[in-house]
């Protein structure tokens, strides 16, 4: 298949915040999201992390792959167990220091909405970064909230007969600062945001979901997972784009005209789907992109914003 | 009077009114807080006294007491003192970030205001809430006034910040939490003397680069329970320095045990929390006619001090425990536990166990009289009786 050519519109910075000999299986989607999203964040940085791939990509007590502070938290308990650092440092007067949070979908669509949610209604001052390999994918390739309408999962063996929550949208309904999807397959606009999440420190809650894919998890082969993650928003499936005060969006890619399909043949995990649902997925994201492109066009660029940064 | 004390002021205050008092005293920099009924009077009277410029502290609204213990837990370890406060349900909610918590070694000082636990929905005082997270690695220490609470609130954080454990501080809905009576508070000077401000050894920092709770190997994990357990040992001695302390500078001390009554009982009432205060007034009636009768409370429950047990009730024939909670299958919590702690003790008391206040139910001066009378007059068995 062809996937698009694009010059680069952000130079990556390289602080070695992320360091080799981590634990991520061989081309592992998310290790390479880690290293710039860190790398970005920079070492002035503290981070939580629960459950996840990201947990064991990080490496086992004492070792760590990490250069800052880590605190692993439970499974629903990233954006709160975030909360608390940013109010202890700002009490002690640090407000330089960035707070991050890394988790996967499993720990932001389903288990840690809740605190998710509750942490961008009161402007959390902080970054908050969703892995999205659309599945539990460190406990076998389960089904999430995230895993995408008719998928195959290792809990939906007939397929998902669900939509995947758009997580994006409903973070950015709260207001708050900024809400960006992002994606491996294009790691020059995923550095980009995440600088630009971190330099708007002081605003409130930023938040953004990169697109990792998971390669034995979606059953695809070692040297694709850039290619598949580019296919992705190039079919339209995964769009990239950024929405600053629930309502000023910027479209940074959409579809490029390539069928679903092409996206589909190279995963084992949509193996199953006949050439009807093919199609149907086809009509869902072409709908998906239209609704996307409307708002963008006929939201007004300021509407109700969160409110000032962690007020309650 | 001490110098230092005397620009305390007594106040009408409710039971957990008193704790926000005991909680400004302290200065904690962090309070994330969820309301629940009857706990919610005292992050009420927090945010008041935050509002009117009493105290400044950073009060975060969490969406849910689980979110509340979260941010609890990584504010005291960036490196700021926090306290925060539940009862009943919100407890259970807090109950997997309790052992993260004391795992991560966080000195956090929670008030507990002991509710009933659904379902059935109820709002009265039962302490199966707080007994119920006993193994949780977190200090419990139960009172009985709101005096002794605002007291407690700030010996806990002196006790907790050098052992490196959480502590509940816990007292019961509506008997303790909404009763009035006239509080001492103490002078800021005076707990800034008492109270050093937080400064832990290891933190969340940049610069330190220290991070906490990814995964262990067995051996490390079995390491670092015994060092919990090592601390959890201290605590007795600790606990008992820090009130004698307390005692000096404030005119105020509750032991971790107190004996009261008769020197020589036929029988001692053990007991925790408001009926205490009950039990207190019930020895004193029987004394007067003649009984010799004696009262033990339990201040300190996690951990058990169970060398200073068999030291109270040597040489007593008879114990009742007389309790407001309720294990399904092994019965009152604390006459089962203090059986376990008595055992194999030379002449060791026999021991009755009455289930008589759970769920709430007034256990009255004279309910109190006659249930003694029946201790004394019966052989016990080895299960908590409903009476």
């Amino acid at each position: 298949m062809t996937v698009s050519s694009r010059k680069k519109n952000y130079e990556i910075p390289e602080e070695h915040v992320f360091l080799s000999g981590h634990n991520a299986c061989p081309g592992c989607g998310q290790a390479l999201a880690i290293r710039y999203v860190l790398n970005t964040m920079g070492p002035n940085t503290i981070s939580t992390v629960p459950p996840s791939c990201a947990a064991i990509i990080s490496g086992p007590q004492p070792l760590s792959s990490m250069m800052l502070p880590v605190y692993q938290t439970t499974l629903e308990s990233s954006a709160a167990s975030a909360a608390g650092i940013r109010r202890a440092l700002n009490r002690m007067g640090k407000t330089d220091v960035n707070v991050l949070s890394i988790a996967g979908d499993g720990g932001t669509y389903d288990i840690g909405f809740q605190a998710l949610s509750g942490a961008a209604e009161r402007n959390e001052d902080l970054v908050y970064v969703c892995l999205d390999n659309e599945g539990y994918m460190n406990t076998g390739a389960q089904k999430s909230g995230a895993s995408p309408h008719l998928v195959q999962t290792a809990t939906t063996p007939g397929g998902k007969p669900t939509q995947k929550k758009n997580i994006a949208e409903i973070m950015a309904a709260h207001g708050i600062p900024y809400v960006a999807t992002a994606s491996t397959g294009f790691p020059d606009d995923l550095a980009r945001k995440v600088a630009k999440a971190r330099d708007m420190r002081g605003t409130g809650m930023r938040f953004i979901v990169a697109l990792t894919p998971c390669l034995p998890g979606w059953g695809v082969k070692e040297d694709q997972g850039i290619a598949i993650a580019r296919l992705a928003t190039d079919t339209g499936l995964w769009p990239l784009y950024e929405v600053e005060y629930g309502t000023k969006y910027t479209i940074n890619r959409g579809p490029q005209g390539i069928p679903v399909r092409e996206y589909y043949k190279l995963q084992k995990r949509y193996s199953h789907l006949t050439e009807e649902q093919v199609e149907e997925l086809q009509a869902e994201m072409e709908y998906s992109w239209q609704l996307l492109k409307a708002r963008s066009e006929c939201i007004p660029e300021r509407g109700l914003a969160a409110g000032p940064a962690q007020s309650g | 009077m001490m110098p230092t004390t005397t620009d305390e002021q007594r106040i009408l205050l409710k039971g957990n009114h008193a704790v926000s008092y005991g909680v400004m005293r302290a200065r904690p920099q962090v309070i994330p807080i969820y309301p629940i009924t009857p706990q919610t009077p005292i992050v009420e009277k927090i945010t008041d006294l935050v509002l009117d410029g009493s105290f400044d502290t950073d009060i975060m609204t969490a969406e849910s007491e689980h979110s509340a213990m979260s941010a609890a837990i990584t504010a005291s370890l960036t490196g700021v003192r926090v306290f925060t406060a539940s009862a009943s349900q919100g407890v259970f909610l807090m109950h997997e970030m309790f052992h993260y918590a004391s795992g991560a070694r966080v000195p956090i000082v929670m008030a507990i205001v002991n509710r009933t636990l659904g379902s059935p929905w109820g709002f009265w005082p039962d302490q199966t809430d707080s007994l119920a997270q006993r193994d949780t690695g977190w200090m419990h220490i139960y009172t009985e006034s709101g005096q002794e609470s605002l007291d407690t609130v700030i010996q806990a954080y002196k006790v907790a910040e050098q052992v490196s454990l959480p502590a509940f501080v816990c007292h019961e809905a509506f008997y303790v939490s909404h009763a009035l009576e006239p509080v001492i508070v103490p002078s800021q000077a005076a707990v800034d003397e008492f109270l050093p401000p937080f400064d832990p050894s290891h933190r969340l920092d940049p610069v330190r680069k220290e991070s906490w709770g990814n995964v262990i190997n067995q051996e490390m994990f079995y390491r670092h329970r015994k060092d919990m357990s090592a601390d959890m040992d201290r605590v007795p001695d600790l606990f008992t320095a820090v009130d004698a302390e307390y005692k000096e500078k404030f005119g105020r001390g509750y032991g971790i045990l107190e004996r009261y009554g008769a020197d020589d009982p036929e029988i001692l009432l053990v007991g925790f929390g408001s009926m205490v205060g009950t039990m207190r007034e019930a020895v004193d009636v029987m004394l007067a006619e003649g009984l010799k009768v004696g009262l033990l409370k339990v201040r300190l429950f996690r951990p058990f001090p169970i060398a200073e047990l068999r030291e109270a009730v040597a040489g007593v024939p008879k114990l009742a425990v007389m309790e407001r909670n309720y294990s399904p299958g092994l019965g009152g919590v604390l006459h089962q536990e203090l059986k376990a702690a008595l055992y194999g003790m030379k002449d060791q008391p026999l021991m009755h166990g009455y289930l008589s206040g759970v769920g709430g139910m007034n256990v009255s001066v004279e309910r109190i009289e006659e249930l003694t009378r029946k201790a004394l007059a019966e052989d016990p068995v080895p299960e908590s009786v409903w009476v």
